[in-house]
């Protein structure tokens, strides 16, 4: 950001004493504008395309802005958010479906990394088979699940009225809870595989040799993963929740797909919200006004966590 | 030994990975039925978990359907190769940069990349819209390519970074000390070394970029034939009915391309992509 002032950072870096390097070094580039050329176009790339955007976002959400024109109204389109009952309630659900859909991505993702790194024989192929929901498109993932959830076609429907659960079909999308679930259930799906990869690499990085102490010494599989493992995979615990619960507090596209923040606003997010808002109803200073409130809530939330992760590093050390 | 388990452990884990994979793979395992079934009979009731018919007639069928499919198709592919070229083009020099030099603000410029992946999503989609608007490329592959290319950047910057720190610093510093500027040690001994890093990132900059397309087609294109396949696969929920057995063979074909690309590169793509989550 601040790049002119790189250059005047010319001091040379001559640890090593051969006068022979020291001469080349004085007619090529120095380290630090070296760098920051190197960093240079990416760093203007995402300044034009994020940075400045967001403070476009910011600049807009003080102001009455359409397609037509903009009118300043300071603090307007805060204070009608503030007032609004409704609006509490998508902040509250938002935070609802973050911690829901995070806490079952971890739990599921724990139990699936514990048996992908048990010493079976197929377990190369299995955990190859639980990457394509992480790696195909969401759009064409949720496509399956509009399926699934369908009440006179889906297999879930049709399980459930051959068990006798239901009389007749069921349709997971049309009623305000089971709309709400099932987009969990299909988020859940979608970030789990990712979960999973990371604490099981986070698994197979823990020494051996911790194992065969605690074996030797007659600690039983539970006891070793409890005293164990949990504690040496502790930060990637902790770092992968974070990001998942960023990803899932963004998570548009799933719930926009399946239910467009539908029925009567189930599963209106604060993201789905903004979108409705700013693309929907071309509102750009509304919408601009909740995307800074999600900026904010974000920072608040990374930094509150990043708070937890450093007493997290210390009482487990830095692995 | 410590890793042997009982007959009834291994029933177990077996059991458990197998509820676990069920979760993972029925939306597939449904599609994939839904796509061989003759479209009457998906629209029988009661539910039957079996057809007589099984057919490929809808993959045959949906390039009719929906004529530009294979057009979208084509779409999702080239946007996702210009992504991923233009995306590597910022990437590499970046990431060189964090590996193996010092400068000023390099720990500051680094959480300011990361701290990109915290707006993806729909927070700058106004601006974005406008700022596309402004830039006359509403409409047109660029409007999708640019902010794909913006919000892969800090990913392949984290992956790339930790995969040059692991080159050995000797051969750079020979070249150096044999006269070799900084750029050209760069092209020439660091980048030839880096290959097998630079096929793992971008690969998985081309999954993230094939995966990404949804918002920013619906949102910044309307132009039907520029369509990526995540927004045209929609084309199928047509004004009288849907033709899901089309929609779900359509959306499998559509995904064959990642899949296999991902099935060649598994094993150095997991390893690299979890390397430095695992370091640190």
């Amino acid at each position: 950001m601040r790049g002119e002032k790189m250059t005047e950072a010319t001091h040379a870096t001559g640890q090593e004493a051969e006068s022979s390097v020291a001469k080349k070094k004085a007619k090529t580039l120095s380290e630090p504008v070296f760098a920051w050329l190197l960093i240079g176009p990416a760093m203007l790339f995402i300044a034009v395309i994020v940075a400045w955007p967001l403070a476009e976002t910011i600049r807009l959400s003080f102001m009455e802005a359409g397609l037509g024109g903009e009118e300043y109204v300071g603090l307007a389109n805060y204070q009608d958010l503030a007032d609004s009952r409704k609006f509490h309630q998508t902040i509250v659900r938002t935070f609802y479906w973050m911690f829901l859909s995070v806490g079952l991505k971890l739990i599921l993702g724990l139990i699936g990394a514990t048996l992908l790194n048990a010493a079976v024989p197929g377990r190369g192929l299995f955990r190859v088979l639980v990457m394509p929901p992480w790696i195909i498109p969401m759009a064409i993932g949720m496509i399956g699940w509009l399926w699934l959830y369908n009440g006179y076609f889906g297999v879930l429907s049709g399980t459930m009225m051959s068990l006798g659960i239901t009389d007749g079909p069921f349709e997971f999308l049309a009623y305000k809870q089971s709309a709400f679930y099932s987009a969990v259930v299909a988020d859940v799906w979608v970030g789990t595989p990712m979960v999973t990869l990371f604490f099981l690499a986070a698994m197979q990085g823990v020494s051996r040799d911790l194992y065969e102490a605690a074996w030797v010494d007659g600690a039983g599989r539970w006891y070793r993963f409890r005293r164990i493992t949990i504690p040496q995979i502790m930060p990637v615990i902790v770092s992968m929740s974070l990001l998942s619960a960023i990803f899932t507090f963004n998570s548009f596209e799933i719930i926009w797909i399946l239910t467009e923040g539908g029925p009567r606003a189930a599963t209106t997010t604060l993201i789905v919200d903004t979108y409705k808002t700013a693309i929907g109803n071309f509102k750009f200073g509304e919408g601009s006004a909740r995307a800074v409130i999600i900026v904010f809530l974000l920072g608040v939330f990374s930094i509150l966590y990043l708070q937890v992760l450093k007493i997290v590093n210390r009482k487990y050390g830095t692995k | 030994m410590m890793d042997k388990y009982t007959k009834l452990q291994m029933v177990g884990i077996y059991a458990a990975i197998t509820v676990f994979l069920i979760f993972i793979l029925l939306p597939f395992f449904e599609m994939f039925m839904a796509s061989l079934r003759p479209l009457e009979h998906l629209f029988r009731s009661p539910y039957q978990f079996w057809s007589e018919d099984f057919s490929f007639q809808a993959y045959s069928d949906m390039w009719e359907t929906v004529p530009l499919l294979g057009r979208y198709i084509f779409n999702s592919v080239f946007i996702a190769f210009s992504v991923t070229f233009l995306t590597m083009i910022f990437v590499v020099p970046a990431a060189y940069a964090y590996a193996r030099l010092e400068f000023p603000f390099k720990n500051a410029t680094l959480a300011i990349f990361l701290g990109v992946n915290m707006f993806t999503g729909a927070v700058l989609l106004i601006p974005l819209y406008r700022v596309l608007r402004t830039m006359g490329l509403l409409n047109t592959y660029w409007a999708m390519i640019v902010p794909g290319v913006a919000f892969l950047i800090p990913t392949g910057i984290w992956l790339l970074r930790s995969y040059l720190e692991k080159i050995p610093k000797e051969l750079e510093e020979a070249a150096f000390v044999d006269g070799a500027s900084r750029m050209y040690t760069l092209r020439r001994v660091v980048l030839p070394l880096a290959t097998p890093g630079l096929i793992v990132v971008g690969t998985a900059v081309f999954i993230g970029a094939y995966a990404q397309q949804f918002l920013f087609a619906i949102t910044f294109n309307q132009q039907r034939e520029l369509q990526p396949l995540p927004a045209g696969l929609f084309e199928f929920i047509g004004y009288q009915d849907v033709t899901w057995n089309q929609m779900m063979a359509a959306a499998l074909t559509g995904i064959l391309p990642v899949l296999l690309i991902f099935l060649f590169l598994q094993k150095y793509l997991v390893a690299g992509l979890t390397a430095g989550a695992v370091k640190e």
